[in-house]
């Protein structure tokens, strides 16, 4: 190790740092595909809100310097999404999932229409705080330089899992979900309590999205979401609807991610088109071994269209 | 140049229906289906010369640079038939799952599979004559793609695992078993810097329609869509297949094999797919490699979803996309407008006919006195 | 050999296909206005492949009489073919560049056959005897500046370790890897050079894991060759290492941390072509060169090089300029698996076709090609 180079603890450090670097678009789109999911819809356009968050936090933050604003005004794009994904959903006979493929388009082409001369400049980035001082691996340290969205991320998760059980807007939210006749018959408007649900995960998705160019990898071009917000929408269903199950599995995911890259740095190079799929290879197989035929999927909501 | 003349679709939404105010009712549900999607589109249409307007373009030239290289000359029309000849096929995969209620959207997976599949059939079978080749294609890729969906159809009714989710993971795992395929065992050592399988032979290929420059896929892709169609509504399987859809809990009462309609709804979907991957191979690429995921399995679901899910209506749809995509081109070229803006339309026109599948049944002058 | 293997005749039939009207005085004009068509397979400003080719373009642009149309985002399907044809029919383009390597064959070749008049200019491609006579394919000898950023590399890394970052194991690809990798040797005989592939050509997220991972093994000066570099150059400098750029010149991302790299030079090239047809001479249909043809070119140097490396990497480029060449790839080359790749006694020089076949990575290279 005389040489600062720490061998085989590649992998593991790698799968570390990608489940810290990678894993927070996962965790913010995920945990706002709950929020909409649970109450009793589903998003599916939260590929093109994520691209459009990436886009608008970049610009905003190149304009105006801050990449603050920047996340404030990703938030605020995604949550105009998703402003209209309800919208359109509430009209009569609109089957949502349609509405979601539809805003995944529209989201992602007005990213790279409106992002073309954000291809070039830089913006200013996020900071990142190093929590590695204790440490003189530079490895190490290096994945510890975490962003501080990623510790919000994280924090949300127990703070939604709280939420959804003990407040009167989870309650509402779940009400929605499982009978919008009893929702309905305790007075509250369905399409309203659905619309600040799609708006709500919406704001995070678009957050997810400022993570993507403002922080890790840290720039704004076209080929930067990969399918990550729509990975993340099947995560929900995966994490049955449950927000800390969503965190382990956005972990997961991000690990998951490091993985191909990691491995062919210490000499295993074959098959890495199989490894870079990994995370779908191993979605498809939780959901083939947890899922089952005899019932509804425990945990979801059962207004939802995809699992009526 | 306005709007309503951008495009034949519209312009037969706009037929002034006769005086007679019977006939309107009688025939409201069949004007239906032409009018309100043909107002859709004008309004998305609108909408997006606005978008464009922003951006200080006329909107009156995008449209006829739209109308133009769509519909405008006898090679505009090739390049969109050209175009739209996939899109049928892929829209079929959507299609015909969603007469059982479901949402597939791996179209663009099994289309990969199927080209592999394809692919493989005609390098075992060189040297045999063309035509028994490309049967032998014609079959890999159908089975190929059709056993893909199967899957996903098969995990719905086994396991309970949601299709949507399923298929789209399969596409991200068709395309890295295609690449992995093409740069390893499938790759032919003299395909340098474009990793592909060896190629299937200039006398297999299938060639374009004569007298044109449409490759022989958009007949398949005409004959796929009436059968398809003719399957649904005028066959009692198609009629069990619309029982189970409207209510699985109904069909499972009535004695209908619910599984054996997902099973073969989902292979026949997977089969067109697969078919838009043989017709890739056979009249495009002339092998298999990555650039077979071009993304028609993708706006097939588009088009499937504007047709509502009707196998005759993706016909006229997928031309209208085809040429939406023929004419961005142009749009590029002639406007300066980025590439993009082909997507930005046909998110603004999904958003619209979807929006307006809350009019049916409700206009008014249609309905009559009830 | 003179820029491929190509007779007198072909040499007026290319220059008969194209009546552009003669050169008057020094700067080239055109009696009528010529029309010359661009296609990007992905975004005109990725800071990277396409950008240097639109830099090339907009070289054209300032030649008065000159028309550049151009289209961004072509996927290498039969959508190439309906672009290129919808830029001769719809644009009167006489001298079309696809610039992507997958346009060439089958879709490049099928439109040169179509229109026999035309002039097909294909970046990266093989020519050969059986190609059309009126399509050509350039390309630049990259490696040659991937060897002087090699040098640079070597001699500013610390810890003797290199990194780089590519897409896909393909010869133009292997081919820079190995250039650098020997470039390195030459300023430190001990130096390792270990590549990650990503598997596509712009994959950010997979791309920043690629350089985090190699950073952890050591690696404290890296290059790359995926099409916009932007991702690799950013997450290195932020990490602390060092960087050569690739394409074009990335050093506003990452001044401190820029040494070098290997740039495109085609905003000298195409003006060259121009010109050339102008004056009525034809353009080789096998076209090659490097720096001393001015097909490509390095970054300036940044201020981290050290007065040793900038003298040993003059000292080189001085060479490759010379009139008797260089040979980066020489006899007794031997592979990372400890086989003779290339027999002593024979060097390839650089315009050998042996080397636009390269499947090895030579010895000092940790990775593999499949």
């Amino acid at each position: 190790m005389a040489d600062g180079s720490i061998g085989l603890w590649t992998v593991p450090l790698a799968v570390l740092g990608g489940a810290i670097r990678v894993s927070t678009p996962f965790l913010f789109v995920s945990l706002g595909e709950c929020i909409t999911e649970r109450s009793g819809r589903i998003n599916l356009g939260l590929e093109g809100t994520l691209v459009m968050g990436a886009m608008s936090a970049y610009g905003i933050s190149y304009l105006t310097g801050s990449p603050w604003l920047g996340v404030l005004a990703a938030g605020i794009t995604g949550a105009l999404l998703g402003a209209l994904h309800a919208g359109i959903c509430s009209l009569p006979r609109v089957n949502d999932i349609a509405v979601g493929i539809a805003l995944m388009l529209f989201g992602t082409g007005l990213a790279f229409y409106l992002g073309k001369p954000l291809i070039e400049p830089t913006a200013p980035r996020l900071p990142a705080i190093d929590f590695g001082w204790w440490s003189d691996i530079p490895q190490l340290r290096a994945v510890l330089r975490i962003n501080v969205m990623f510790l919000i991320g994280v924090a949300l998760a127990p703070i939604l899992y709280w939420a959804f059980r003990t407040t009167r807007w989870g309650l509402l939210i779940r009400t929605a979900g499982e009978s919008s006749d009893a929702a309905r018959a305790m007075g509250y408007s369905v399409l309203l309590i659905r619309l600040r649900a799609t708006m709500v995960g919406g704001f995070l998705a678009g957050i997810g999205g400022s993570f993507l160019s403002l922080f890790y990898p840290g720039s704004w071009n076209e080929g930067l979401s990969s399918g990550q917000g729509i990975t993340a929408v099947a995560l929900v269903i995966f994490a049955r609807w449950d927000p800390l199950l969503c965190l382990w599995a956005s972990l997961a995911f991000g690990g998951a991610a490091a993985l191909g890259p990691a491995l062919q740095s210490v000499g295993v190079t074959s098959g890495y088109h199989l490894f870079n799929a990994a995370p779908y290879i191993l979605t498809l197989a939780i959901m083939i071994i947890t899922c089952s035929p005899k019932r509804t999927l425990t945990g979801a909501p059962a207004e939802l269209s995809i699992t009526r | 140049m306005t709007a309503e003349a951008a495009d034949p679709a519209e312009a037969v939404g706009t037929v002034a229906p006769a005086a007679d105010p019977g006939i309107l009712q009688r025939h409201g549900g069949a004007i239906e289906y032409v009018l309100i999607p043909g107002a859709a589109l004008a309004g998305a249409l609108a909408v997006f010369g606005i978008f464009v307007a922003m951006f200080g373009k006329n909107p009156l030239d995008l449209y006829f640079y739209m109308y133009y290289g769509a519909f405008g000359t006898w090679f505009s029309w090739q390049n969109t038939l050209t175009r739209a000849a996939p899109l049928i096929l892929t829209a079929l995969c959507t299609a015909l799952p969603a007469q059982l209620g479901m949402v597939i959207i791996g179209g663009e997976g099994a289309l990969l599979i199927g080209a592999l599949s394809a692919t493989s059939a005609a390098l075992a079978l060189q040297g045999l004559p063309p035509l028994i080749v490309q049967i032998a294609m014609v079959i890999g890729g159908v089975i190929g793609g059709g056993l893909w969906i199967m899957l996903a159809g098969a995990l719905r009714q086994y396991r309970g695992v949601n299709e949507t989710i399923s298929s789209l993971l399969l596409v991200y795992i068709a395309l890295a078993v295609l690449n992995h395929l093409v740069e390893g065992a499938m790759r032919d050592p003299a395909s340098l810097n474009k990793p592909s399988t060896r190629e299937i032979g200039a006398a297999n290929m299938i060639g374009s329609i004569p007298g044109t420059d449409v490759h022989w896929g958009l007949v398949f892709g005409l004959i796929a869509a009436v059968a398809a169609y003719i399957l649904i509504y005028h066959t009692v399987f198609g009629f069990a297949a619309r029982v189970a859809g409207g209510n699985i809990r109904a069909a499972r009462i009535v004695g209908l094999g619910v599984s054996k309609l997902i099973l073969t709804i989902c292979f026949l979907a997977g089969g067109a797919a697969g078919l838009a991957g043989m017709v890739e191979v056979a009249a495009v690429q002339g092998r298999a490699n990555a650039n077979l995921a071009a993304g028609y399995g993708f706006t097939g679901i588009l088009v499937a979803f504007l047709a509502r899910q009707n196998p005759l209506a993706i016909i006229p749809v997928a031309i209208l996309l085809g040429g939406i995509s023929a004419s961005g081109g142009l749009l590029q070229r002639r406007l300066g407008l980025p590439d993009a803006s082909v997507l930005v339309l046909q998110g603004i026109i999904f958003v619209f006919v979807l929006g307006s599948d809350a009019l049916y049944g409700r206009i008014g002058f249609l309905k009559g006195k009830s | 050999m003179e820029f491929g293997r190509i007779s007198r005749r072909h040499l007026l039939q290319g220059g008969a296909a194209l009546t552009l009207g003669a050169a008057t005085g020094a700067r080239p004009s055109f009696a009528a206005e010529t029309t010359i068509g661009f296609i990007y397979v992905g975004s005109r400003d990725d800071y990277g492949y396409n950008q240097a080719h639109a830099q090339g373009a907009a070289a054209l642009k300032k030649i008065p009489g000159l028309k550049v149309v151009e289209e961004e985002k072509v996927p290498e399907t039969d959508a190439v073919e309906k672009t290129i044809e919808s830029m001769i029919n719809l644009d009167g383009a006489t001298l079309l560049f696809p610039t992507s390597f997958g346009y060439y064959n089958p879709h490049t070749v099928k439109m040169a056959n179509k229109f026999p008049k035309l002039r097909f200019e294909h970046c990266g491609g093989l020519w050969s005897d059986k190609d059309p006579k009126n399509a050509g394919s350039y390309f630049g000898y990259i490696d040659e500046a991937q060897y002087i950023s090699g040098i640079i590399a070597g001699y500013s890394s610390k810890s003797g370790k290199l990194g780089f970052v590519a897409a896909k194991p393909i010869p133009q690809v292997l081919r820079n890897i190995n250039a650098f990798a020997l470039g390195a040797r030459l300023a430190n005989p001990k130096a390792t050079t270990q590549v990650i592939f990503t598997g596509d050509w712009s994959m950010p997220v997979k791309e920043a894991e690629a350089t985090n991972s190699l950073i952890d093994q050591g690696v404290d000066v890296l290059t790359c060759h995926v099409d916009g570099p932007k991702t690799m150059v950013e997450n290195a400098a932020r990490r602390g290492a060092m960087v050569c750029g690739y394409h074009v010149n990335q050093s506003p991302l990452a001044p401190k941390a820029y040494l070098t790299g290997a740039e495109w030079n085609w905003e000298a090239l195409y003006p060259k072509f121009v010109k050339m047809i102008a004056a009525g001479e034809s353009i080789p249909n096998f076209y090659r060169g490097g720096l001393k043809e001015e097909i490509v070119k390095t970054s300036p140097y940044g201020e981290a090089v050290s007065a040793e490396a900038r003298k040993h990497a003059d000292e080189v480029k001085a060479k490759f300029l010379s009139g008797d060449g260089y040979a980066i790839f020489k006899g007794g080359l031997v592979d990372n698996k400890g086989k003779t790749v290339i027999a002593a006694g024979t060097d390839r020089g650089q315009k050998d076709p042996e080397l636009e076949k390269m499947d090895y990575l030579v010895e000092g290279v940790i990775g593999a090609t499949s």
